[in-house]
């Protein structure tokens, strides 16, 4: 019989193990989807950390709306595009806390544009993840802010015309002006090179949060299968293709000091 | 007006501050007093100067007191602030409550404790800056999407104005509810004496459902206004509808020289104000007038209006709107008496001696078809 120990499982070696700081529900995304991948990442930071007592998070309105349900830490239901409103409420009555935001394209860049813009130029003390993958996709699959032009979703049938529908926002560039925000970084879960970078991202963005230095703000280039019509595999590849050329992976604002 | 019954003398004997204030200032030294923890809001005559106190004062004192972008964002702070387990409150004026529906909404579905002040102005539209009633029906029928209601409380005095501001807490926080002081641009605006609550007098309670920081203790809070279960979304409604029953029994208002009427003047607010005058008036004249005026619009004083519609010849509804608490007297009467209606809209103010004429106008028509 093999004894089991802190590196062996049934006679397996341990490499893995889901964090603490996620629950046991069974993630409802599609197969392929970067949601799941950014939820562990962040949850994995958070436990590494050892901060899941004093962190409080904020669930958007889109694919992510339940992201309450896996990650086991307080977390609050924002309206939609609200996230940052309400993660700026929190922090405000809990400002030795860590609090985070999580929110899509649309929710972020389109209907809370307002919220994002204000809260990163008070330099409010959070960090944003925003999960951008060019479209709505728990609604169906509707054009959204960052939407790539001439790219097809059930609202811009015809592909995405500069002319009717404007151009994708490239809000994450737009926030990095603002002096309230101290880290912008721009990131992706398509490989494992990808995952590695982004968790080091989301740890330095709680290091400036513990010294009160500002908004950090990580963008998550991300794919959608269901939403882009296509295979998880396809979608990757569609992502490496036509998304990083127009959002380009990496710091797009780091700390002086 | 029950705290001129109050001398400055008394007031200052019981260590209690009297001040000279507007009605807006009044509301925002109350809540210092009552020790609020945050406030958001965002400018909108006629109640900006309630932004101005707190920006002004809450650094010398305590508290955090935010600008925010647009009062959409400033009741989603309410949320997040709320939800962390503090005691907050935002104000703001008819066209600037309406924006917050959507976020009130959430807040009572997410049954988090919290003010909301609305120190109301002529509308619809961006309207005027000028007092009115207007907003009465999206105060007490809920006022954003779905079953809901707001603790209402109404202020007829820069007094009033003070002491609601813990009333409308207690209220709150006892039923983990969204609170409204429905106010008007003349209380906001007018000056009168006041004697100030004392401060720390409002005890905090304790929040164990608050997202404070997850300790291993316990399970996980979370503030949400998603159940997307229709059988779990039910259940929310059916303990939301138990609490508005339970709150039945907060039900408070004032009446004045009822004993021996025939006749009930029923308004609230500003106008009831104006109300007690036409009392005055109309007694000198020999017409047995009385008032009624509600204090909480919701929950409404039903069950004392039924049983003056009984006794009474009429009832004389005067609102500075179209008319609109005027339904929830007449269901109270249930036809028992008449109820009639006098109201100015779009920011003007009635005065008695107009009102006065349309009550000698109603007891002239009454006696006709008696006889």
């Amino acid at each position: 019989m093999v004894m089991e120990t802190a590196t062996t499982l049934n006679g397996f070696e341990l490499v893995y193990k889901k964090p603490s700081t996620l629950t046991d529900t069974p993630f409802h995304y599609c197969p392929g989807c970067g949601h799941s991948v950014v939820h562990r990442i962040l949850m994995e930071v958070i436990e590494e950390l050892g901060i899941q007592e004093q962190t409080v998070g904020v669930a958007p309105v889109g694919c992510s709306v339940f992201a309450y349900n896996y990650m086991n830490i307080d977390m609050q239901e924002a309206a939609h595009g609200r996230a940052s409103a309400v993660a700026t409420g929190i922090k405000r009555i809990l400002p030795d806390k860590f609090v985070f935001s999580y929110q899509g394209d649309g929710d972020l860049a389109a209907i809370g544009t307002a919220e994002t813009i204000h809260t990163v130029n008070r330099g409010e003390n959070i960090l944003m993840i925003f999960i951008n993958n060019a479209i709505y996709g728990m609604t169906g699959g509707q054009m959204a802010p960052t939407t790539l032009l001439k790219q097809v979703t059930s609202t811009s049938p015809y592909g995405r015309n500069k002319e009717a529908m404007g151009y994708p926002l490239k809000i994450t560039e737009l926030l990095a002006q603002l002096p309230g925000a101290y880290y912008v970084s721009r990131q992706a879960v398509y490989n494992v090179n990808a995952v590695r970078k982004l968790k080091k991202a989301i740890e330095k963005s709680f290091a400036y949060q513990k010294l009160n230095r500002g908004t950090s703000f990580i963008e998550v280039v991300s794919n959608c299968p269901s939403g882009w019509k296509m295979t998880p595999v396809e979608s990757n590849v569609w992502l490496e293709k036509n998304m990083f050329p127009q959002y380009p992976l990496g710091d797009i604002k780091t700390p002086k000091d | 007006m029950e705290q001129e019954k109050i001398s400055k003398n008394e007031a200052s004997q019981s260590g209690r501050e009297v001040r000279l204030m507007k009605g807006n200032e009044a509301l925002a030294e109350a809540a210092i007093r009552a020790g609020i923890d945050a406030y958001f809001g965002y400018p909108i005559t006629p109640q900006s100067e309630v932004l101005e106190y707190f920006t002004n004062e809450m650094p010398k004192r305590h508290g955090v007191v935010l600008q925010a972008e647009s009062e959409v964002a400033a009741i989603n702070m309410i949320y997040g602030a709320a939800g962390a387990g503090g005691r907050v409150m935002t104000s703001s004026s008819s066209p600037g409550i309406s924006l917050m529906q959507e976020g009130i909404s959430y807040i009572a579905s997410a049954q988090l404790p919290c003010l909301i002040v609305n120190v109301s102005r002529g509308g619809p539209g961006l309207g005027t800056i000028q007092p009115s009633q207007g907003d009465y029906f999206q105060a007490v029928k809920g006022g954003g999407h779905g079953d809901y209601h707001l603790a209402v409380l109404a202020p007829s005095s820069v007094q009033e104005m003070a002491d609601f501001v813990f009333d409308a807490f207690r209220l709150a926080e006892k039923y983990r509810i969204p609170a409204m002081i429905l106010a008007d641009g003349a209380l906001g605006q007018m000056m009168e004496k006041v004697i100030l609550p004392e401060e720390g007098s409002l005890p905090k309670m304790q929040k164990p459902w608050a997202t404070t920081g997850k300790p291993n203790s316990r399970e996980r809070n979370i503030i949400t206004s998603l159940f997307i279960e229709p059988e779990k979304m039910e259940m929310i409604n059916l303990g939301l509808q138990e609490k508005y029953r339970q709150m039945q029994s907060e039900v408070r208002f004032e009446e004045f020289a009822l004993d021996d009427a025939d006749i009930v003047l029923v308004a609230f607010g500003l106008s009831a104000r104006i109300c007690q005058k036409v009392v005055d008036l109309a007694r000198e004249k020999g017409i047995k007038a009385g008032l009624l005026r509600p204090i909480t619009l919701y929950p409404f004083p039903k069950d004392i209006l039924g049983k003056l519609a009984e006794k009474v010849n009429f009832m004389l509804v005067v609102e500075m709107n179209a008319g609109q608490m005027i339904e929830d007297v007449a269901l109270a009467a249930n036809g028992k008496c008449p109820v009639y209606f006098k109201g100015r809209m779009g920011g003007m103010i009635p005065s008695p001696e107009e009102v006065l004429k349309e009550l000698e106008s109603l007891v002239e028509k009454q006696s006709v078809s008696q006889d």
